[in-house]
């Protein structure tokens, strides 16, 4: 399976399951710019939604203030070792997948 | 032994312009004749604990976290998921992708590769230089007809990371053989503790006396224990670096001409300051700032 | 005050869902607000996902450092002891889009998250949970610094 752009730890813990999530982006901002002093075109990840058993339980909508290399961390209630988590991001540039990972 | 403490304590003095080069913090001579690593490196851990009396020896391989409460805390909500992991990860494809002749990193390396961090750097009396992580790696390369990588981030901060990483909580145990050696053990030394470019500070000034004393907005790390966490992912960089690239990155902070990447001085000072880090274990990679 | 919320609402309007009633938390919408995310100030930020400023609550825990070892990768968390948390967003006021990210909570998540931000400069930070009853905040000064022998 290709492997995504999105890495995740999710840990199932006396009836919750503690999700970290760390994405491979390097959430450009629009506002640096290049060698020649030309700027260098925004392309960050604006959404990102988890799933579980088809319900969402995270939706994090992100601007360019998140830094590089996203990560966030949340908890639900629920959720069992071996089960999958469904991951959603999509980019400014209309880029978009899901991605799985299981609860530890 | 009093001659010794008042130079230990002079070192914990705010820093003063001083003529020659002096090994402030340790106990042992500026040459050949004279220079006793082992009395260097006890002095270092003695100075250290002294200053720091409720840290531990062993966390020093977390650097200034060991000393900084809230840098600490930073460092360790970064440390729930840090970036380099990525770089561990392409690290490991990069080593075990092979060479167009068909061999890999495994054959250059004792045991595959896997778990030697605490080996290097090594005096290589065959070659007559200290042999770095970095220098084994492009050494491989070009001795399996590949180009070699660039010193100081990419490929080889990745390929070094995953070599760190599968090498933590190794011991790190320098050997000096021969007087060779030693001497470069020396050339370290000289080196830590020469100052340098326009505002005329050595590595000393610095990492042992000025360890966890701002200086501008910084707080610079203990020596004892600084290569352990290398590569390091810093923030500064948003990227992963070595070693060697933060030693040019130091000699331009004190605007003074940066020494060649894996030049002798280079190699040696990294001798010199793992050797005074014997006993304390692998760490890489690191985030820092 | 009344005259200016009318007004960016008004002006705002990306981000509307239909039926959308005067009462009700904006921020049940779960869709990247453009208007929010580009908004040049906090103000204007604030005002394209809420009816009305935030108030001040103890029920909101915001953890970020006092002096941020390094402005671009501030770790930030944010939680809150209110029931029927929605919505969580997180404020750099000093940043150029102040917005810098808004989660929506539904039932069976915790109002617990963690995040790392970018902070151009010293600024106070607004965490700002939302419920049934309206938004709630809490706001932390976090210094930033440049220049030391780390360049």
């Amino acid at each position: 399976m290709a492997k995504g752009i999105l890495r995740a730890k999710a840990k199932a813990k006396g009836g919750n399951t503690v999700v970290k999530i760390m994405a491979k982006h390097d959430m450009e901002t629009g506002n640096r710019k290049d060698k020649s002093g030309n700027k260098i075109p925004a392309n960050y990840i604006q959404t990102l939604s988890v799933a579980y058993n088809g319900k969402t339980v995270m939706e994090s909508n992100m601007g360019t203030a998140i830094s590089k290399n996203p990560y966030l961390s949340f908890t639900f209630v629920g959720g069992a070792k071996g089960d999958e988590l469904q991951m959603t991001w999509t980019e400014i540039t209309g880029a978009t997948a899901t991605e799985t990972a299981k609860i530890k | 032994m009093k001659i010794i403490k008042s130079l230990l304590m002079g070192a914990s003095l705010a820093m003063v312009a001083s003529a020659a080069s002096v090994s402030y913090a340790a106990t042992s001579g500026n040459t050949l004749a004279t220079v006793d690593p082992e009395a260097d490196r006890l002095a270092l851990q003695s100075y250290f604990q002294k200053r720091f009396p409720k840290v531990q020896v062993e966390d020093y391989v977390n650097g200034i976290y060991a000393l900084d409460a809230p840098s600490r805390e930073q460092w360790q909500d970064i440390e729930e998921f840090p970036p380099y992991e990525f770089d561990i990860e392409e690290g490991e494809e990069l080593f075990n992708e092979a060479f167009a002749n068909g061999k890999s990193y495994a054959d250059c390396f004792a045991n595959g590769g896997i778990g030697i961090r605490q080996n290097f750097p090594r005096w290589d009396e065959a070659q007559g230089q200290v042999v770095t992580l970095e220098l084994a790696i492009n050494q491989c390369r070009e001795a399996n007809n590949e180009k070699a990588l660039g010193w100081k981030k990419g490929k080889i901060a990745k390929i070094s990371a995953y070599m760190a990483f599968t090498s933590r909580d190794n011991v790190f145990d320098v050997q000096i053989p021969n007087d060779d050696a030693k001497a470069a053990y020396l050339d370290g030394k000289q080196s830590f503790y020469t100052r340098r470019g326009q505002l005329n500070m050595s590595c000393a000034n610095c990492h042992v006396a000025g360890a966890n004393i701002l200086i501008r907005a910084d707080l610079p790390g203990p020596t004892l224990g600084q290569v352990t966490h290398f590569p390091v992912f810093r923030s500064k960089w948003g990227e992963l670096g070595t070693l060697q690239r933060r030693y040019g990155g130091c000699q331009k902070n004190v605007r003074g001409e940066p020494q060649k990447t894996q030049g002798d001085k280079f190699r040696n000072l990294e001798f010199f300051q793992t050797y005074m880090s014997n006993g304390l274990v692998v760490n890489g990679p690191g985030s820092r700032k | 005050m009344m005259n200016r919320r009318s007004v960016l609402k008004a002006v705002f309007t990306g981000g509307l869902v239909a039926g959308f009633g005067v009462l009700m938390p904006r921020v049940a919408l779960a869709a990247w607000s453009k208007a929010a995310f580009e908004a040049s100030s906090q103000e204007m930020a604030m005002g394209a996902l809420y009816d009305a400023d935030p108030s001040a609550s103890a029920e909101v825990t915001l953890k970020a450092p006092d002096i941020a070892e390094n402005g671009a990768v501030v770790p930030i968390s944010v939680k809150s002891g209110l029931a029927g948390v929605t919505s969580i967003a997180i404020f750099v006021e000093n940043n150029p889009q102040p917005l810098a990210a808004q989660f929506t909570i539904p039932e069976g998540t915790l109002a617990n998250v963690s995040c790392r931000i970018r902070m151009g400069k010293t600024s106070s930070i607004t965490a700002v949970v939302t419920t049934a009853t309206g938004s709630f905040s809490a706001s932390k000064e976090v210094k930033v610094t440049i220049g030391g022998c780390g360049g």
